[in-house]
């Protein structure tokens, strides 16, 4: 439809006339309202979180599909700044704002797997397997190789021919376990990104 | 950080160097644009490179790459000759009178008791105080004896004249007088300087003792312990600062208590020498309560099983023969063969590490590598062939991987701790994929699983492992909350604090002022005492009000330690506990306590005429110029240049080949012949990270990937125009251990410097691309990194190193 300008003018004066009308409750029959894309984060359950990445701390309102009961998986559609927090107050920066691509990324790993000395290829494996693998490594490396007196017979305990590199970004729980347990098995080849 | 984001907020002036807030830490960096817009701030920019924190500085200068001290040593001399220094604030809340050893001393780039055999100083015992007959260190207030703190200090920084300083950086010495005249100004009781870095400090042969050198600009200023001033590391992951205050590192435990060394066999010696004693009289030297904190950690980990009759446990605890087993020495043990098994949890160290290929071929030695990543990453695939980018026999390496799928952070509950020391839990909001596991259920389920082995079939020392606490409800998933009380701490049985108030056994502790060193409580790390209370989860806090308008949100999550927002900030205080400046006011004297707009930092009833000092932590009750033995390269910083210099010589000290380099920098023997020199490559490469990316993450997201799709290298136009090279080209970046091919920016922001009356060029090399990911395909570029490290830390010198570059 072409207006010219005082056609247009005409068409808005009805246009506010009309919504008016519609509020004192004389609306027309609905016709394209069922065709209106509601608000996609109406139905969403919001989780507060914070950013994984820099060290900000950038508080996040990450918004999840499914109604949150037991048989129900959660889908996380959609992530932004949390308004309420004192340092971000709502924004985020190129990469936070890119947050719903790492949760959902291609490069998530799904399975434990194995590769095989001299393969060129993974092997799914149950969790039961690889735990079990790992355990039996470990502990017949922990007891042929571990150091309880030095040269000078000195008590020393440690355990030098297994390492372990913690995370960056794990949580304070996970890191405090994962200590807990490294040091009970007497390692010291252990360190965090820190480091580096 | 002393300090925290919205507090930069506070400052009259912010130093950006060493670190690239704009682009690295965007949504911290807004609290600079706040203390511009609102506090009349000015922001300064030093770096190689005039990045996006340059483009909005009110003044910018270029370095050369791994000068910083140089620069930092002429600002210290400059103050001190210009007298432009917090007089009140150095001579009572710093070691300026302090007397030092009259065997102490530097010559020729070299402190006293070095031993050039071992590339260290094995003798300190002349780093430290004259010691007086009533056991404290002797001071002469008048600062008129040659050998206090302050004249060794100015002594020692005389060197450090403008030209000589700008010979070396390369920085024009208008430019750089221009930025310490303006530096200068904040030695105005309640002016403030805030200095912001990052791994542009941490990642140098010398890091340590550049952030030494600022601390002590910092301290001349009358900065530390002030809103809007300290010293400020802007830390490059999310709960890198957390992971580091829970002990993940090789010689710690955690709250920053050390594990024995082998000499130390004897219980009682062991927490003696980590108690010390107060250095001058009516200081609270906090760390004497080391005990303490060491017992409630022991019953935290080893609950009954931990009794006085076994000194807590003390065998359990691993002994060390060497400093640390830090990544870099375990992976040169790796390269001979030394270590077997190798598990990386959130980790990609092929990545990460300098020299990619000695990492590589480190890790085809191992018999088995495990992964647990909630990504693909580089190293779980080490093994994969990936033409020119990872040009390996698959067939070859015999290492056996396991890789395990973690959840991320919008998959669990928990903590991290941001760089300002805040605590912030946070809630799942949706299951992993497939099936992927916390790295809490993980581990525990690995340790129940190793604990079944040793129950079973014994093995060699299982008594730590069979003894070990496990009270968690399901003992191979226990809940984050089990575990945020646990490292909170409890009572053991009934206590009764310094108030008189009772904690009941089992009752959670509401701060370290309640741990005691009979077993009677529990804490897993006591810094972090304080978080998790009987009035509940004090991480979990959302109160973002802001009552005194100081911008330190006191009700919003939870801060170690003990909710103090600024670290030292007794210091914002004069003597008479007053705040130096009204409108800086953070924790005063009001007659009968402390208290303020933070919590203060301090003991909260002694009144200021008691004479105890800010800096509780140290014997010496006040902050340290001198560093007596604490740093291994000496106590006070000395520029030294980075192990690949571009002009071969240290200008400081021209003649003495040892002094060139860090003299205690830590290089393995096999690592000298993969050091090149400016003959063969004459460039100084830093490599560096992009605001559309974070590490080699976000090269997996799709949104990321497109926006910086491809590896790229920074060439200034003077180089570029000398090597045929224009904008677009693909250029190979080589240096002494490999190479990378890149398209060449040629790019303004770069310009040649003039160092040592030569010409050196800079390259910036971003780090972001590798084999895995949505990104095309790049070189890992630390494939260009030598594998040394800082005489302290041990972290490689990832940002200044020399390469060639050529037109492909």
């Amino acid at each position: 439809m072409d207006l010219n300008r005082r056609q247009f003018f005409k068409v808005a004066a009805i246009g506010l006339g009309g919504s008016s009308l519609a509020a004192l409750g004389m609306a027309p029959a609905p016709a394209f309202a069922e065709q209106i894309r509601h608000f996609k984060l109406t139905h969403t359950h919001e989780t507060r979180n914070t950013c994984p990445y820099c060290s900000v701390g950038c508080g996040l309102i990450m918004y999840s599909q499914g109604d949150t009961a037991k048989n129900v998986a959660q889908n996380i559609i959609h992530i932004e700044g949390d308004a309420d927090h004192p340092v971000n107050r709502g924004t985020l920066c190129p990469k936070g704002a890119g947050l719903l691509d790492f949760i959902h990324s291609p490069s998530r790993l799904q399975y434990p797997q194995v590769r095989k000395p001299g393969s060129s290829e993974w092997t799914r494996v149950s969790w039961d397997e690889a735990l079990d693998r790992i355990a039996d490594l470990m502990k017949a490396d922990r007891d042929a190789n571990f150091i309880e007196k030095n040269a000078q017979g000195q008590t020393v305990n440690r355990w030098l021919s297994v390492g372990f590199l913690a995370a960056s970004a794990s949580s304070n729980e996970a890191g405090y376990m994962t200590h807990k347990v490294v040091r009970s098995l007497g390692m010291l080849g252990f360190d965090n990104q820190a480091r580096v | 950080m002393t300090n925290h984001w919205t507090d930069i907020a506070n400052a009259n002036l912010v130093l950006v160097m060493g670190g690239n807030a704009a682009e690295a830490h965007p949504c911290g960096f807004k609290w600079v644009t706040e203390a511009k817009a609102h506090n009349k701030a000015r922001l300064i920019v030093v770096d190689p490179r005039f990045t996006r924190t340059a483009s909005v500085a009110d003044y910018y200068a270029p370095i050369r790459t791994g000068t910083d001290i140089a620069f930092m040593g002429g600002l210290i001399n400059y103050l001190l000759t210009e007298d432009k220094i917090q007089h009140e604030y150095v001579k009572n809340y710093t070691d300026v009178s302090f007397i030092v050893k009259a065997s102490f001393g530097f010559e020729d780039g070299l402190f006293t008791g070095y031993d050039a055999s071992k590339r260290s100083y094995t003798d300190k015992s002349s780093w430290g105080y004259e010691i007086g007959e009533d056991g404290f260190a002797r001071v002469d207030p008048t600062l008129q004896d040659p050998r206090c703190v302050y004249q060794l200090m100015k002594q020692h920084y005389s060197r450090y004249t403008p030209e000589l300083a700008s010979q070396i950086c390369g920085m024009p010495q208008d430019s750089m007088k221009k930025i310490w005249e303006e530096i200068a100004t904040c030695s105005a009781p309640g002016k403030t300087m805030t200095i912001l870095y990052a791994l542009g400090w941490t990642q140098h042969s010398i890091g340590s003792q550049m952030i030494r050198s600022a601390a002590m600009v910092q301290l001349l200023l009358g900065n530390v312990g002030m809103p809007g001033g300290g010293v400020n590391a802007l830390r490059g992951h999310s709960n890198i600062q957390g992971l580091t205050d829970l002990g993940l590192l090789s010689n710690l435990l955690p709250g920053y208590l050390t594990l024995p060394g082998d000499a130390e066999q004897d219980y009682d010696a062991y927490i003696a020498k980590r108690s010390p004693k107060p250095l001058r009289p009516g200081q609270l030297s906090y760390w004497q309560n080391y005990g303490k904190f060491h017992v409630s950690l022991m019953k935290a980990w080893y609950g009954a099983n931990a009794t006085a009759e076994n000194h807590w446990g003390y065998d359990w605890l691993p002994k060390l023969d060497i400093p640390g087993y830090d990544i870099l020495k375990v992976f040169d043990m790796m390269s001979q063969g030394k270590v077997n098994g190798y598990v990386c949890q959130g980790f990609n160290p092929i990545a990460a590490l300098p020299d990619k290929n000695r990492v590589m071929a480190s890790l085809a030695k191992l018999k088995w590598l495990v992964v647990m990543d909630p990504l693909a990453t580089e190293t779980s695939e080490f093994w994969r062939n990936v033409g020119p980018y990872n040009d390996v026999q698959t067939a070859n390496i015999q290492t056996e991987v396991i890789r395990l799928p973690t959840t991320c952070f919008a998959e669990e509950d928990g903590s991290l701790v941001n760089s300002g020391r805040w605590l912030q839990w946070h809630w799942k909001g949706a299951d992993g994929p497939g099936l992927a596991r916390t790295d809490v259920k993980i581990m525990s389920d690995l340790f129940i699983r190793l604990r079944k082995r040793y129950q079973a079939e014994g093995g060699a020392w299982a008594e730590p492992i069979l003894k070990l606490s496990w009270p968690y409800k399901v003992p191979d998933d226990p809940t984050p909350e089990e575990i945020a009380k646990e490292y909170n701490g409890y009572a053991v049985a009934d206590v009764t604090d310094a108030t008189g108030a009772v904690i009941k056994a089992g009752q959670q502790l509401s701060g370290f002022g309640q741990l005691k060193d009979d077993g009677s409580t529990a804490s897993g790390c006591w810094i972090f005492c304080g978080s998790w209370t009987e009035a509940g989860n004090q991480m979990a806090r959302r109160d973002n009000t802001d009552p005194y308008g100081m911008k330190q949100n006191l009700g919003w999550a939870w801060a170690w330690p003990m909710n103090r927002r600024i670290l030292y900030n007794r210091a914002s205080s004069d003597p008479a506990g007053k705040p130096w400046d009204p409108k800086k006011r953070l924790v005063w004297w009001n007659g009968k306590a402390w208290g303020g707009t933070d919590v203060p930092d301090y003991k909260a009833d002694v009144p200021p005429e008691a004479g105890m000092n800010p800096f509780i932590m140290n014997a010496e009750g006040v902050a340290r110029f001198f560093a007596r033995e604490l740093m291994n390269e000496g106590p006070f910083p000395e520029h030294y240049e980075p192990f690949e210099t571009p002009i071969g010589i240290n200008p400081l000290h021209p003649n003495n080949k040892k002094a060139t380099s860090n003299p205690a920098g830590r290089v393995f023997d096999s690592v000298w012949d993969t050091l090149g020199q400016a003959k063969e490559f004459p460039y100084a490469a830093t490599s560096y990270r992009l605001t559309e990316h974070f590490h080699f993450w976000t090269k997996h997201c799709p949104i990321n990937a497109v926006l910086q799709p491809e590896q790229f290298v920074e060439i200034g136009e003077a180089l570029a125009k000398e090597k045929g090279i224009a904008a677009g080209d693909r250029v190979r970046v080589s240096c002494k251990r490999g190479h990378i091919e890149a398209v060449a920016v040629v790019t303004k922001r770069i310009r040649p410097l003039q160092v040592n009356n030569q010409t050196v060029h800079q390259i910036g090399i971003p780090l972001h691309w590798g084999f895995t990911g949505a990104t095309r395909h790049g070189y890992l570029t630390n494939t260009l990194v030598p594998f040394l490290g800082d005489g302290n830390t041990q972290t490689p010198e990832s940002k200044s190193f020399l390469v060639n570059v050529e037109k492909i």
